[in-house]
């Protein structure tokens, strides 16, 4: 088949609705680049990776861009990598159905991978990316708990050069990040597994499966022998934005995680919860779930940290 | 309005078009490729009639622009029959009447074949799995399950 679409006759016949207003769509080849366009818009300004939130807000008329900057064109946004610390380095277009076909990521990362792989379904899996998950801003967003309780942080990209920030220290509030004017995320980086760590991820849902979370729990320990060293403990969806639970994890930390344990953890974790109250659960019952995850999810990563088949 | 001009491959030819960068690929495969095979339901990747295949990975046409097809390789519907021999999967959905209005239909086959391409041999449970994101709301889902389980065999024997 010939370009018989080519012409500007059949152009005219194009089925978008026309609002009247353009929308500049720029393929900046780096990181740079992309932020100059942005700084140097006065207009609204989205950047454009797996496009499974922004097409969603451009065809409901939510957000209109008038500058979409499509930064897949940036070399390297693609990349899965080691670092020599045994750490990973994720490209910021990295679709989830390429890090769930990653069995080296997965074997150090189950839990974060796990978040990732429970947005949306298999077409919105080869296309959506932790990054937009990150900046969409949802509080219930899958992928961000495990980011935080790994301990990931991003390279945020911006006018005055780049810096690395903290993955928790992103959320502002429900689609709000506190990214500026210019600013992009250019990279995630989750650190070296090393020995005797596990990290498991958890979210309730009135479905089986394709739905927004009511309650997430991420939870990622170290041990030595069965005493737990180390633990981030991260609720999702209980608040405006993700959160660090020291408290939780300190219910855990030296521990065998026994039942006492676990009560301080389950209590821990209700009582970080600022939830919402909504058709898809109340606060009681959030608080309520948000101890149960914690639990369980503790009790996997600690069985992953222990070697066990999980 | 500035149009963006387009390069891409679509089952195999090399096809070029002039898109508004709103567009959606959905939009302009059906709209500037003539690809009618290619539906629309929902436009917001919840249903998934408007499956493809870009670069072999699954993805919904409407969640996605015309403008990032760009030196891509595209695969619909309309690229799934061997000229008049149907595709194994569009075999059996007839003999098993996977089908009632169709609209959901193409979306279904081009999901399936991508995932007996990455698993020849899939179980029911993986396979109701991968096709969560297509919704059928008239056939209710066993009689498209068969359908595939049974072409997977088929096509297993055959190779």
């Amino acid at each position: 088949m010939a370009s018989f679409a080519n012409s500007k006759d059949s152009a005219k016949l194009g089925g978008c609705p026309d609002h009247g207003d353009l929308m500049n769509y720029h393929t900046p080849t780096s990181f740079s680049d992309a932020s100059a366009i942005a700084s140097a818009t006065s207009g609204v300004t989205r950047f454009l990776a797996g496009g499974t939130d922004v097409l969603v807000q451009l065809r409901s008329d939510l957000v209109t861009p008038d500058d979409l900057i499509d930064i897949k064109h940036i070399e390297g946004v693609k990349d899965i990598t080691q670092r020599a610390d045994g750490g990973w380095d994720l490209g910021v277009a990295v679709a989830g159905a390429e890090m769930t076909e990653h069995a080296a990521l997965i074997a150090d990362w189950p839990g974060l991978v796990e978040g990732m792989d429970l947005i949306g379904s298999t077409q919105v899996q080869g296309r959506a990316t932790l990054v937009g998950n990150l900046c969409n801003g949802s509080p219930a967003a899958d992928s961000v708990p495990g980011m935080v309780a790994a301990g990931c942080t991003v390279t945020v990209t911006g006018p005055d050069g780049s810096r690395k920030v903290a993955v928790e220290d992103i959320p502002a509030g429900p689609g709000r990040t506190t990214l500026q004017k210019g600013e992009l995320i250019s990279k995630v980086h989750i650190p070296a597994r090393g020995e005797n760590g596990g990290d498991a991820y958890l979210r309730f849902i009135p479905r089986t499966e394709m739905d927004i979370a009511v309650v997430g729990c991420a939870v990622n320990l170290r041990i030595e022998g069965d005493i737990i060293t180390e633990a981030r403990v991260v609720m999702g969806a209980v608040a405006p934005t993700v959160v660090l639970v020291n408290d939780a994890a300190t219910a855990i930390i030296g521990s065998t995680l026994d039942e006492t344990a676990l009560d301080a953890l389950a209590q821990a974790a209700t009582a970080a919860c600022n939830p919402i109250d909504d058709k898809r659960g109340t606060i009681e019952f959030r608080k309520d779930v948000a101890g149960v995850l914690a639990k369980r999810a503790a009790k996997i990563a600690y069985g992953r940290a222990k070697g066990e088949a999980q | 309005m500035s149009k963006i001009h387009v390069t891409t491959t679509v089952n195999g030819d090399e096809v070029e078009y002039l898109c508004d960068p709103r567009e959606t690929l959905l939009d302009c495969l059906r709209d500037r490729v003539g690809m009618m095979g290619v539906k629309e339901g929902c436009g917001t990747g919840d249903c998934g009639a408007c499956s493809v295949t870009v670069d072999g990975r699954l993805v919904c046409s409407c969640l996605m622009l015309g403008a990032e097809a760009e030196g891509k390789e595209i695969g619909t519907i309309e690229g799934m029959a061997d000229g008049d021999q149907l595709h194994p999967l569009q075999q059996k959905f007839i003999e098993h009447a996977a089908l009632q209005c169709g609209i959901c239909t193409p979306g279904i086959l081009v999901a399936a074949e991508a995932l007996l391409k990455k698993n020849p041999d899939p179980t029911e449970t993986e396979l109701r799995y991968w096709l969560a994101g297509n919704l059928c709301r008239c056939t209710g889902y066993d009689k498209i399950i068969r359908a595939v389980m049974d072409a997977a065999a088929d096509m297993r024997e055959a190779s």
